[in-house]
């Protein structure tokens, strides 16, 4: 059933399942869909108890925001835990590939390295100058409302990896992500999230129950930091995509 | 009321059947090129649902990541994996 | 209660694509984008179940915005599995051009 997995476009359409196998399993997973929309149809709604807890709690949880309340407070291991996911994911990610494509012409001895040896698009330079400082400004706005409207660290750090994208793709800017500065910003907010946890647990004597008047200060500052990492994090994903060498010169002798 | 009500309810129909065909094109698409640029799409349409169903923390997130993010990952790689571009020298680089 | 129930039925309809995407179809970039697919029907089951009428439960909302950030990690993981094993050499019989090396 699980037929060798095609990575290159023009062998795809090579390797493709018979029509009957098709039919066959088309009818399996409708038969999945009907029993699993007849299952939603038929189970009674569910009471909103713990909706109705959250929201009488709210008050207790430092911000306005439920979502955040939720996040940062009520439920702070998932996102604990979330940010580790996403560090096992970058160190996975930073083994050194020993042909990274920009090496030569780059300077790795900085974290964000210029270089004017590439050709750059000049309109895309002129529309960066303004694209890049309105996004940081977007991405602080984010992160401050989300104590009181929608926003908060994760959508801050996905619109400051916009940013950080923008500047990679016009291609006159490098990233190096070997640097200790690299590693730090990769790690911050692990490591505030982790201390504040700890110190939560001297202070409070349970792990992650903030004292209540200075909740809302304790959400925002680890609320920054993992910003800054999810941000770094989600952006070394993507330049090591990017930094991989390309098929032509796997070929070169 | 009524009126309001039913407007509300053939636009959620509208925006589900579009989701479920524009999930279906994707898939169907020979070229992995215009799949990527369909997920897209998609991405965007689930946005609305997610305004739809008040989820504005989720929407905004979906609409950051899910669409603009995704996507650019998926077309780097792409890339990478489709088309060998001319070697990148020294002096200049030419992304085709 | 009628909307909440469409937009359930719609992200049953999401995964079912999702999954006979993610099976038939062979190129790495489309099974990626069919999983993809059937985590946003997922998403959509959550959030459509956690109306309640008036009220709006927030912590499936807090649970699908953390699914979407571990989803994207995820992926360009499996990306960059994917252009390591491409690098590697296996399978790849393509012609190159002279005039691209």
């Amino acid at each position: 059933m699980f037929r060798k997995l095609i990575l290159s476009e023009s062998l795809s359409s090579q390797n493709e399942m018979t029509l009957l196998t098709r039919c066959a399993l088309a009818l399996v997973i409708s038969i999945l869909t009907i029993g699993l929309s007849a299952a939603l149809i038929l189970s009674p709604k569910a009471e909103p108890v713990l909706a109705i807890e959250a929201l009488d709690k709210l008050a207790l949880s430092g911000v306005e925001n439920p979502v955040t309340a939720v996040l940062l407070n009520f439920r702070s291991y998932d996102t604990l835990l979330e940010i580790a996911v996403l560090l096992i994911v970058a160190v996975t990610m930073s083994t050194p590939s020993n042909k990274q494509m920009n090496q030569s012409a780059a300077d790795t001895s900085r974290w964000l390295s210029v270089n004017d040896a590439q050709f750059v698009h000049p309109i895309l330079t002129a529309l960066l100058r303004w694209l890049i400082p309105l996004g940081i400004l977007l991405s602080g706005y984010l992160l401050w409302t989300g104590a009181y409207l929608p926003g908060g660290a994760f959508q801050a750090g996905a619109v400051l990896t916009g940013v950080g994208v923008a500047l990679a793709v016009a291609g006159r800017h490098h990233f190096t992500w070997h640097l200790f500065i690299a590693r730090f910003v990769l790690t911050v907010g692990l490591i505030a999230f982790v201390a504040m946890a700890a110190g939560n647990a001297l202070a409070t004597g349970i792990v992650l129950q903030y004292p209540i008047e200075h909740a809302g200060l304790i959400i925002l500052l680890v609320e920054l930091a993992a910003t800054i990492s999810i941000a770094a994090i989600l952006l070394m994903l993507f330049t090591q995509i990017t930094a991989l060498p390309n098929t032509s010169e796997r070929l070169k002798p | 009321m009524v009126i309001i009500v039913s407007i509300e309810l053939w636009m959620d129909v509208l925006l589900a059947v579009s989701t479920v065909l524009l999930a279906g094109l994707t898939l169907a698409a020979r070229n992995v090129f215009t799949a990527i640029v369909l997920y897209v799409c998609l991405g965007l349409l689930v946005t609305i649902i997610w305004v739809r169903l008040n989820a504005w923390d989720v929407a905004i997130a979906e609409a950051a990541i899910g669409a603009g993010l995704t996507g650019a990952l998926l077309l780097m790689a792409w890339r990478r994996l489709n088309h060998p571009v001319i070697v990148p020298s020294k002096d200049a680089k030419d992304v085709s | 209660m009628t909307h909440d129930l469409l937009f359930s039925i719609t992200g049953v309809v999401l995964i079912g694509i999702g999954l006979f995407g993610s099976v038939a179809s062979t190129h790495i970039i489309k099974k990626l984008i069919a999983i993809n697919i059937m985590g946003l029907g997922i998403f959509m089951i959550f959030l459509s179940t956690a109306r309640h009428g008036m009220i709006t439960d927030p912590i499936p909302h807090a649970v699908v915005l953390t699914g979407i950030v571990v989803a994207i990690a995820g992926t360009s993981l499996c990306l960059w599995l994917a252009l390591k094993i491409h690098l590697l050499g296996e399978d790849t019989t393509e012609e190159v051009n002279a005039n691209d090396v």
